[in-house]
């Protein structure tokens, strides 16, 4: 089989199977429940920051495709030890990266390991899968306990 | 396991018979979209219980009518306009012959399964169901056939209740006597479960239901393309299927109803054709099927309908079922010899659909890959999400065969999911 090592890097394949801070933080002050209504994937991400607004942990659980658990995963390595406003941008720019809009050999980012995703571009129906973990964290950091969906 | 595999291999012998009569490499020349690559690698369609591809006939069909022969239908005093009328009324003909319907006028045209359905829950069920009466639907339904029952028990303080399957995907029929009684009104099942691809019982359950006093509708969406159909025998009260997973166009669908219930039913849309005469005061409606199709309707979808029953019945409705129990015969073996793969849905009785899961691997992740090999399944809860509860699965993957699939096809299939293995191992 041919063609899908872009999207299927073996980073991602990895984490997939391994992935890191798979975990609840109990009592977390800032948590979200994202869903796709469409394939049913499902993410709990929880957060706690310290006093000045830096992500101090994070975890994640739930279950979705290799795509959105990987990227979850990937997610919580980076967002971690970052403040809120630096995490926001990175998902922003995660975004832009999977929808096309950002391309990382020549536009200036920040996403580093992130940026294995960016094979997602040529799945437009992947996409959903790539940022449910991210919209899901946004929602978390937003404070407001709630749940989203990607429609 | 033993007996099964008996029944298996009988399966594969009398398939084989079937396989070399069927001329699968003469009819696949009738469908051009066959013809097409993805990613530089022959299409290889396997998606038909979603939707079917189209013939030649009925695209030339449709676009001929559109070139030579479009005019309104029903209402002209001109010949084009007489000889569209001929065209759509001779295609209504060709599908109550096709399901064996006694008269023309107990075929209903629709948008598809869907508004056929609601037709149904609206026409007859607002003004018939009463506070406490009881509709009964099956653990296996379509959420076409859940939710507009489930919001017309709403509305009527009706009780919704469903009958169970085992976890074969068989419905339990002891559990289902036990559930009719003078309160049940009207029974709704599927012919075919698209998520399971179980083939029900629907003669006993209609007979079942009609010694119980309760009506019965049969979502045959999915039985219309695989098993021939005759309304009178089965004695349905109404039986809703959709055009495009008939190898017909898009936004077409039948409902056949009885007479005697479409003469007591109301209308479903008000509006122009529908009636016999209106004044401000007041409007009387013309009869079936004009009462039940407001406004102009997809008059070339029609003919393109028609069409596409022509091409089936000159392959033959037995034949196309035959050849294609013998595909789903093929790949069902040879997927269960795949110890990572867990089929959901292993009725004896199925028909053209093989709903499986791959161990640790989401059926989305089967798709892409899949997809990269030209292969094309669906991935999801293919509309029937209590049916993924009852199996435990959020999803699951659905390869869905068609009598123009070939066992090359399926070979591939089987190829491609031993690479998704590999990669996700």
């Amino acid at each position: 089989m041919s063609d899908y090592s872009e999207l299927y890097q073996q980073v991602i394949l990895e984490h997939n199977k391994k992935p890191r801070n798979f975990k609840v933080l109990e009592g977390a002050k800032f948590y979200a429940l994202g869903k796709n209504p469409l394939c049913g994937d499902q993410f709990a991400v929880y957060v706690n920051l310290t006093e000045d607004g830096t992500i101090e942990d994070v975890g994640f659980q739930g279950a979705g495709c290799a795509i959105a658990k990987a990227s979850a995963s990937l997610m919580t390595t980076q967002v971690k030890g970052k403040s809120k406003d630096a995490a926001r941008q990175l998902k922003d720019e995660f975004q832009k990266m999977v929808t096309g809009d950002l391309d990382v050999s020549c536009d200036e980012h920040h996403l580093g390991k992130l940026t294995l995703f960016a094979g997602v571009k040529d799945y437009p129906v992947r996409v959903k899968c790539a940022t449910l973990a991210w919209h899901t964290l946004e929602a978390a950091l937003s404070g407001k306990a709630e749940e989203i969906t990607t429609e | 396991m033993k007996h099964e595999e008996s029944i298996m291999a009988k399966v594969l012998e009398k398939s084989d018979v079937g396989r070399d009569a069927f001329p699968v490499t003469r009819i696949r020349q009738d469908f051009p979209v066959l013809q097409e690559q993805v990613y530089g690698r022959p299409l290889v369609y396997l998606d038909n219980a979603a939707t079917t591809q189209k013939p030649n006939a009925v695209i030339d069909r449709m676009s001929s009518f559109y070139r030579h022969e479009y005019g309104t239908v029903r209402r002209g005093v001109y010949a084009l306009s007489e000889k569209a009328t001929q065209a759509y009324e001779q295609a209504r003909a060709k599908v109550a012959r096709f399901i064996n319907a006694p008269i023309s006028c107990e075929v209903l045209f629709t948008k598809g399964t869907t508004e056929a359905i609601n037709l149904v829950a609206t026409s007859y069920g607002r003004p018939f169901l009463s506070e406490g009466d009881e509709v009964l639907i099956s653990a296996m339904e379509h959420h076409a056939n859940i939710v507009p029952w489930q919001q017309l028990c709403l509305e009527k303080g009706a009780i919704l209740r469903v009958i169970p399957m085992n976890d074969q995907g068989e419905l339990l029929m002891e559990e289902y006597e036990a559930l009719l009684s003078e309160r049940t009104k009207i029974v709704a099942v599927n012919h075919v479960s698209n998520a399971l691809g179980t083939i029900n019982p629907i003669k006993r359950i209609i007979d079942l239901a009609h010694q119980a006093g309760a009506v019965v509708l049969i979502d045959g969406a999915q039985g219309i393309s695989h098993i021939p159909v005759d309304v009178q025998a089965l004695d349905c009260d109404f039986y809703a299927f959709s055009g495009h997973k008939l190898y017909g166009p898009s936004g077409i669908g039948v409902l056949y109803a009885k007479l005697k219930h479409l003469d007591r039913m109301v209308p479903y849309q008000f509006g122009g054709e529908m009636i016999e005469s209106v004044t401000f005061e007041k409007t009387t409606f013309a009869k079936a099927p004009r009462k039940f199709e407001a406004g102009t309707p997809p008059i070339v979808e029609v003919i393109g309908l028609g069409e596409a029953i022509d091409y089936l019945n000159r392959i033959g409705m037995a034949a196309i079922g035959a050849y294609e129990n013998s595909l789903l015969a093929y790949a069902t073996a040879q997927l269960e010899a795949l110890p990572e793969v867990r089929i959901i849905g292993t009725a004896p009785a199925k028909a053209s659909v093989l709903s499986f899961e791959i161990e640790q691997v989401h059926p989305h992740d089967i798709g892409t890959l899949l997809d990269r090999e030209g292969i094309a399944i669906r991935a999801g809860h293919h509309c029937a999400q209590p049916v993924m509860e009852r199996f435990g699965v959020p999803a699951t993957a659905r390869a869905s065969f068609s009598f123009y699939n070939t066992r090359e096809e399926v070979d591939k299939l089987i190829l491609g999911i031993g690479t998704v293995i590999k990669v996700f191992s």
